[in-house]
């Protein structure tokens, strides 16, 4: 069906473009393993799988697969009542801010859900106060699932509610029309709306929760809890036994594929409709109990994303401001941040229209090749977040370890790692959005002449305007909280905030800390309000 | 997006960042490339103290570099096998002194030692040390008010009072309990971990997790080290986190440095190993290392440190002990505390 929106030679161009995306990222992954096994082994490879092994192996998948389930589950029912509610006061805040969890490190993130959830916690203290019980400990499964759902519940929300807002304005209309009740609404427009974007936010989220690691033990009570990322770590680190560790990472891998392929077969097909005037007034959602449970839905999905955040900002509103920015090292530090986190989003993002325009082109004229390349592509936009970053880090560090005095050559290497990382989440986000334009705009643009580069400057990009803003957030979100790669380089030249927060850290200096995680946080505040600057505008072509 | 902003905007930020953090090229003279773990050079470090003093006498320029920990260090020096452009490495600890040395990458250091003075005497040919510590359980005076007076005692305390460890798979903290288990428990040691697992709130895969939720509140104990209330009192005027003092001993850390076997500059590197046990840099450790100085120091000592714990007894295992059995210690730590 996507033969009229592209000419031949786009179509050609666009496989070339994708073959070369996948060559790259294959490339960014199989030469620092290669390096590894070649130049990093002394021993003979362990390929052994032990009772250990097979057990950690377990409770990986089995925590992914549940803290996956609820994400999802509890995700659904927020954002249709945020669809359903488009004037609801601080909506657009509310999404804003659940960015956040998202370019916040693993272990201020545990700090703040334990502000809330812990022993000392919030809601401890609260029901000590009332009935003067011993505290409710969430150390143990209960722990890992509620942070690993507060880290992705957010996430897939705001993947889902894309998914609603693209639904044409008419079937909305249409729907309070006919007075469908909310039910047939949901089964007939929404959840079609839905499925797809909850099958790609599982995806995302099942690979997030098998590669947590520092969630997983701090929450977890004990090696009982153990993530293969944590063997794949202890392989490399403290035993530096880089085979052990690509093992391990295989295994993770083939797995983790294995389960995603399931989800594949038990998601939703793709919705290819023709999209007409799209806006999110809804019409059809004006009665009292639904709207009701609407602000309900909200109030409580806030409430539990927002609660840890805000133990955050309290604990860092004590940090001595006036002393921290003076500190040179802060605004390098944020300087440094802010430059590998954008250079990673927009490199991750050119790769990801790469890899979705060949996608898109793919099913042409359906040749094993193309076929291929579409597979393919669609691996690489996904799989990519289960390579462990500290195995690409070490390869890739030593294959470069003639040119370390040089900057450059570590910091394309972060970059690399964090645009490889973020690079699932940009293809969710643009994925579907570059498809809806290329299907809406593709037959005009051909009929006016408009083609290749021409076309990508004037009617792609243009188009695409809103959902690339968001990506580049989401991935520089992503970047500015990590801090995987550069632990390994340890170039003071290149700190970061993560890496400074962790410094601060590990010198007693927890309110620093904490002064640090909030500066973090506003940054990707910041980063979102750049990103839907204008839904003024939006607002007013609606009306 | 326009597509040249777009393309102007994966550049741009690339070469901001180089030329923000790039460093102008360093005066002309010999240059020192120390490798250590990057608290020791952060600006509150001894690294700044230490720079300025060893630059005073030697006419050369001192660089750092900063890895994460001692056990990251190893790693770096792994990775780079001979191609590593550093002098010295500093920073490792004595567990990882017997797999440093089989790394052959690192050489006799030639220097009169006669000036270090650790508990228990550490002499090597390799590894001079130049701080130690002991590992100790430190805990809140406001929810504890008779700590544990021995590790019996924390084994087969209150299930109720809780304590916050360190994974000995990913930190040396936590390798550092495992150790200290090992010598007071010996074949028992499988047994007492599972006895005090009740006690266990949650093992964190670093130091810095477990003490910040100690200071959170989560747990009224963590295992960190008996210096770690002379911070508090220094720095923050407060006596409310304290060390236990156990009656079978506490086991300690000691950190070493060594010379790599490709030190471009030889003399300045050893220069650096013998000036690293003059006061010059070891009155930058006690309150900037927050450890204990392994030679003389020429400076008055804060108050604080009177009031620390002195352990009567000092543990701690042969380098080579470590190496052995580390693995199957580890393996049975995990089998303990998974019952």
């Amino acid at each position: 069906m996507t033969t009229a929106h592209l000419t031949r030679a786009e179509a050609r161009a666009a496989g070339f473009g994708g073959v070369a995306a996948i060559a790259l990222v294959g490339l960014g992954i199989a030469v620092p393993v290669a390096a590894l096994l070649v130049l990093g082994a002394d021993t003979p490879p362990d390929f052994s799988v032990d009772a250990y092994l097979w057990r950690i192996t377990r409770f990986t998948l089995w925590q992914a697969a549940l803290s996956t389930a609820l994400s999802i589950l509890f995700a659904i029912p927020l954002a249709r009542a945020l669809a359903r509610r488009p004037r609801f006061p601080g909506r657009i805040w509310i999404l804003r801010l659940f960015a956040v969890p998202l370019g916040l490190p693993p272990l201020v993130a545990a700090l703040g859900l334990l502000s809330v959830w812990g022993n000392n916690g919030f809601i401890n203290r609260m029901l000590g106060e009332i009935f003067g019980t011993a505290p409710l400990s969430i150390y143990g499964l209960s722990g890992i699932l509620i942070a690993h759902v507060f880290f992705n519940l957010p996430l897939a929300a705001r993947l889902m509610l894309m998914g609603l807002e693209r639904q044409p304005q008419e079937y909305w209309k249409n729907a309070a029309i006919l007075g469908m009740g909310g039910w047939t609404v949901f089964r007939l427009i929404e959840w079609p709306a839905v499925a797809r974007p909850a099958a790609g936010a599982a995806g995302l989220v099942f690979m997030l929760c098998v590669t947590s690691f520092t969630l997983v033990l701090i929450l977890g009570g004990g090696p009982g809890a153990t993530t293969l990322e944590v063997a794949i770590f202890q392989a490399l680190r403290f035993d530096f036994d880089p085979p052990r560790a690509i093992w391990l990472a295989v295994i993770q891998i083939v797995l983790t594929s294995l389960a995603l392929l399931l989800l594949r077969l038990i998601g939703g097909e793709d919705e290819r409709s023709q999209l007409l005037a799209i806006g999110n007034d809804r019409l059809d959602a004006t009665g009292r109990l639904g709207k009701s449970l609407d602000i309900v839905l909200i109030a409580a999905g806030a409430a539990f994303v927002f609660a840890p955040m805000a133990a955050t900002l309290v604990s860092g509103l004590s940090a001595d401001f006036s002393r921290l920015i003076f500190r040179p090292a802060l605004w390098q530090a944020i300087a440094t941040s802010l430059g590998i986190a954008a250079s990673a989003a927009v490199l991750s993002i050119l790769v990801a229209l790469l890899l979705i325009r060949a996608r898109f082109a793919a099913p042409d004229r359906p040749t094993a090749g193309k076929l291929a390349v579409d597979t393919l592509a669609g691996a690489t936009g996904s799989l990519v977040l289960l390579v462990p970053p500290v195995v690409m880090g070490a390869g890739w560090f030593l294959l470069l370890r003639g040119g370390r005095s040089s900057m450059l050559a570590p910091l394309a290497i972060i970059v690399t790692i964090n645009a490889m990382m973020a690079l699932p989440f940009v293809m969710r986000v643009l994925e579907t959005a570059y498809r809806a334009v290329l299907n809406r705009n593709g037959r005009l643009a051909l009929s006016l002449g408009v083609t290749g580069w021409n076309r990508i400057r004037r009617v792609d990009l243009p188009a695409l305007a809103r959902p690339l803003r968001a990506a580049l957030a989401f991935a520089m979100a992503l970047s500015l909280g990590d801090l995987g790669a550069i632990a390994l380089f340890g170039n003071e030249d290149l700190a970061t905030l993560p890496w400074l927060l962790y410094q601060s850290m590990g010198s007693y200096r927890t309110t620093d800390a904490a002064g640090l995680a909030l500066i973090l946080g506003v940054l990707c505040v910041t980063l979102m309000i750049i990103a839907d600057r204008s839904p003024a505008e939006t607002r007013e072509n609606r009306r | 997006m326009r597509f040249r902003t777009f393309f102007a905007s994966l550049a741009l930020p690339l070469a901001a960042t180089v030329s923000l953090t790039s460093v102008a090229a360093q005066a002309a003279g010999k240059t020192l490339t120390v490798y250590t773990y990057e608290s020791f050079i952060a600006e509150w470090g001894p690294g700044p103290l230490v720079k300025e003093a060893f630059e005073k006498e030697c006419d050369c320029t001192l660089n750092w570099v900063g890895v994460e920990d001692g056990v990251a260090l190893l790693n770096r020096v792994k990775l780079e096998g001979d191609s590593a452009e550093a002098g010295v490495v500093l920073g490792l600890d004595t567990n990882l002194v017997a797999e440093a040395k089989a790394t052959g990458l690192f050489e006799p250091h030639d220097i009169d030692t006669a000036a270090v003075d650790v508990p228990g005497g550490f002499s090597d040919d390799t590894f001079v040390p130049f701080d130690y510590g002991y590992f100790a359980v430190v805990y809140d005076t406001q929810t504890i008010d008779t700590p544990p007076a021995s590790l019996k005692e924390l084994v087969e305390g209150d299930p109720a009072q809780k304590i916050v460890i360190e994974d000995p798979r990913t930190s040396t903290p936590g390798l550092g309990l495992l150790l200290w288990m090992k010598t007071v428990y010996g074949d028992g040691a499988a047994d007492a971990w599972e006895k005090l697992n009740d006690r266990i709130l949650t093992v964190t895969p670093g130091w810095s997790e477990a003490y910040g939720l100690f200071t959170n509140g989560e747990a009224p104990m963590v295992l960190s080290y008996t210096t770690s209330p002379a911070y508090h009192m220094v720095a923050e005027d407060s006596d409310r986190y304290q060390a236990a003092s156990f009656s079978e001993g506490h086991y300690m850390q000691i950190e070493v440095a060594g010379i790599l076997k490709t030190a471009p500059e030889k003399d300045l590197a050893r220069e650096f190993m013998a000036f690293m046990t003059s006061p010059a840099f070891q009155d930058a450790i006690p309150t900037h290392n927050w450890m204990l100085p392994a030679a003389a120091i020429d400076m008055e000592l804060p108050e604080a440190f009177d009031k620390l714990v002195v352990p009567e007894t000092s543990l701690l295992f042969p380098p080579e002990d470590v190496a052995d059995n580390r693995k199957a210690w580890i393996d049975e730590w995990i089998a303990a505390m998974s019952r």
